[in-house]
């Protein structure tokens, strides 16, 4: 069916779509990073904006993340909306400081006098090549301090919309962009009214399957889509829940799914030790202990630094390793 | 010091603006005067006595176990004092945990100082109403911040308009430790290459706990600032109207658009950094009598005299004031009831968070629970 507001475009054009709509509706929405103006980002992301909205909106900053961060921090309590650019997911750690010790603590620290909607991009995962620490999956370290929100999308339509959302938050958010996805193309329907927008927070079923759960979120979405499209020539009937945010999770919609399924396999590049479906596995449980025909099946990284490009295809999950594990969860 | 241009003062011997010298002497200089009304200088010291009558109080409230903790202010009172007084009532103050000074010249009510150190919250002040940041307990991690607010302050157009109740600056506080954290340079760049309205205030009070201000720097503190782009200005931290006059010219040249200014002011702490410390184990304590010379209250006191500003009728009501803020504090803080424990999980996120929402059912459940066995245990009676 088509229609008029649906426009195709790539994940990473998406979020510059977004982060356009955002700042055109609100003059207080700031963007700050390093090399985002006249060169667009390293990625390109913020191509062109700097351009359209100025130098006051669109600030190419020192090469200081803290620097970044903090004074983003600081221009949120005068009332700016800014989202910062990390420009490698790797490069987040000088900023680990203010993002732990003061943007996510700010709000408790004040009893809720003051807030601080400061969004911080960065591209994640790996999967391009790349050098030392351009293909890290950090959500695990922001998702476990309270304070910070966490979310990941997988396909350009939630590019568009949630890096909106995450800046109209009242709350910190920690926005990772899939930086193996950002030329992949999808269908973003742009005319949606705000109630017909999923909320931020909410995971979303994208295939209905009725043998086992897979979840994912970020880069691993597509990954676990054609893990179910694979699975479905050899019989197996799988549901693709992909959570899209990290914290808070959405619990409720898996559950759901594994209540019906009886079989739940967590998929993601952020090593497995500690990771998100460690988490997600003790909340189903929890949940439906009962409706659990198999243990939960965990795939994601290793508990090893990411290794050098001609090995990173070993250290990624891929389809094979998806189909080992559904094989597990269905064999038991 | 309003071109930008840097200070004659950023090198060279005798670079400490000094007013008033340990004897309580006037002194000129050829840019700063502190012409005060008596009216203002008895202010001055009104504050100072005041700091100084809070801090011991707070310290006998610490060893009598009404706080858990205190930080100290005493030898400090002329560099909190005189920096908080040179600001205006739109500007904003980002503090240290030591510089009680400066948050108590914006109007917090003391006990939402001491509420922090009984362990009743993290400061109780409204940081908006009182334009006072909350206290940061990880060292120069509010420098950053400040630096932010000033670029806020300079896109809300509220910067070089000549407007005296519009324009407005940032005083960011430091110590000599702080100097050495990464993000205390970054936030020296970041105010350079932005111009921002920010003044930093760094009381160098010569220790970081037990490690002597040698240890953080080879060179002068206030001589970073030159290799940042900005005045690096040194000042007598003893001395209110020194400390009162060159932050004043400092915070004026930012509002104009004139940018940052660094300021370190030479100062000493005459206590323990904390009542958990212990600094009979690594400072001499002839070092500490030299200082206790340089005493900030004394010598504004003795000049004040000497001018005939300062009478016996002041300070006896000064005396009076100062014990009925003791008073207020010892009664205030012994009456200090501790907060509702599931306050805990309203404030951690502005929006609902499902986990958090979960986590404070099951604490409540779990708490009532506990209420209700305690009721019907054979020992009961609930509390």
């Amino acid at each position: 069916m088509e229609r008029a507001g649906i426009q195709r475009m790539a994940l990473g054009k998406a979020v510059n779509a977004g982060l356009r709509a955002a700042m055109e509706r609100d003059p207080r929405v700031l963007l700050m990073g390093e090399d985002i103006g006249k060169l667009g980002g390293v990625f390109r992301v913020t191509d062109g904006l700097q351009k359209d909205f100025g130098e006051d909106r669109v600030l190419d900053t020192p090469l200081a993340e803290a620097g970044i961060v903090g004074t983003a921090l600081g221009m949120s309590l005068r009332g700016y909306r800014p989202v910062c650019e990390i420009q490698f997911n790797g490069f987040v750690y000088p900023a680990f400081n203010q993002i732990v010790t003061q943007l996510a603590k700010m709000r408790a620290r004040t009893r809720g006098r003051l807030t601080v909607p400061v969004v911080i991009r960065m591209p994640s995962g790996g999967g391009i090549g790349s050098v030392e620490h351009h293909s890290e999956s950090p959500e695990v370290l922001f998702a476990h301090t309270a304070g910070l929100r966490v979310v990941a999308p997988s396909s350009a339509h939630d590019a568009y919309w949630m890096i909106q959302q995450a800046i109209a938050c009242a709350d910190p958010v920690l926005f990772l962009e899939p930086e193996r996805r950002y030329w992949e193309k999808g269908d973003v329907d742009v005319d949606l009214a705000p109630g017909e927008v999923a909320p931020l927070h909410r995971a979303r079923v994208l295939r209905t399957g009725t043998d086992a759960t897979l979840v994912a979120y970020g880069p691993t979405v597509r990954l676990a889509l054609d893990a179910a499209a694979a699975a479905a020539e050899d019989g197996s009937d799988l549901e693709v829940v992909d959570l899209r945010s990290i914290s808070p999770l959405d619990v409720d919609t898996v559950a759901e799914s594994v209540r019906r399924t009886g079989r739940l396999v967590v998929v993601h590049e952020a090593p497995t030790f500690h990771g998100p479906g460690a988490e997600l596995a003790a909340r189903i449980q929890e949940r439906c202990f009962y409706s659990l025909e198999a243990p939960v099946q965990r795939v994601g990284g290793f508990h090893v630094p990411f290794p050098a490009a001609r090995f990173e295809d070993h250290y990624l999950p891929d389809v094979d390793r998806v189909l080992d594990a559904v094989e597990a969860a269905l064999a038991a | 010091m309003t071109d930008g241009a840097v200070s004659p003062t950023t090198s060279g011997a005798p670079t400490m603006v000094q007013l008033l010298d340990a004897d309580g002497v006037r002194h000129e200089h050829p840019e700063h005067h502190a012409d005060l009304e008596p009216d203002e200088l008895l202010g001055l010291l009104r504050d100072l006595v005041l700091l100084r009558r809070f801090d011991s109080e707070a310290e006998a409230l610490q060893r009598t176990g009404e706080l858990g903790l205190w930080v100290g202010t005493r030898g400090q009172e002329a560099s909190q004092i005189g920096a908080a007084r040179a600001v205006r009532d739109q500007d904003h103050l980002f503090p240290t945990y030591r510089d009680h000074g400066a948050t108590l010249t914006r109007e917090v009510d003391p006990l939402h100082i001491l509420s922090i150190y009984r362990g009743i919250d993290h400061g109780g002040w409204d940081p908006v109403a009182h334009g006072v940041h909350p206290y940061t307990l990880v060292i120069a991690a509010q420098l950053l911040p400040a630096v932010g607010y000033a670029m806020g302050v300079q896109r809300d157009g509220a910067m070089g308009t000549g407007d005296p109740a519009r324009d407005t600056a940032v005083l960011a506080y430091l110590g000599d430790g702080a100097t050495s954290q990464g993000e205390a340079s970054e936030a020296l760049g970041w105010a350079a290459v932005y111009n921002a309205p920010v003044v930093f205030f760094c009381q160098n009070n010569q220790w970081a706990i037990s490690e002597p201000v040698e240890r953080q720097a080879r060179v002068p503190l206030h001589r970073r600032a030159e290799g940042h782009g900005m005045p690096g200005v040194m000042v007598d931290g003893n001395d209110v109207l020194a400390v009162l006059s060159v932050v004043r010219s400092a915070l004026d040249r930012a509002r104009a658009g004139g940018g940052p200014t660094f300021v370190e002011a030479w100062t000493y702490r005459m206590g323990a950094h904390t009542t958990s410390d212990d600094p009979t184990r690594y400072r001499d304590a002839v070092e500490v009598e030299q200082w206790r010379e340089k005493d900030p209250v004394e010598r504004l006191r003795t000049y004040l005299r000497a001018e005939g500003v300062l009478d016996d009728d002041f300070e006896e009501q000064l005396a009076a004031e100062s014990e009925a803020l003791a008073e207020r504090i010892r009664a205030g803080v012994r009456g200090m009831t501790d907060p509702d424990p599931v306050g805990m999980f309203d404030h951690a996120y502005a929006e609902p968070h499902a986990q958090v929402e979960e986590e404070r059912d099951a604490f409540l459940a779990a708490w009532a629970q506990h209420e209700q066995d305690l009721e019907q245990s054979p020992a009961g009676g609930g509390r």
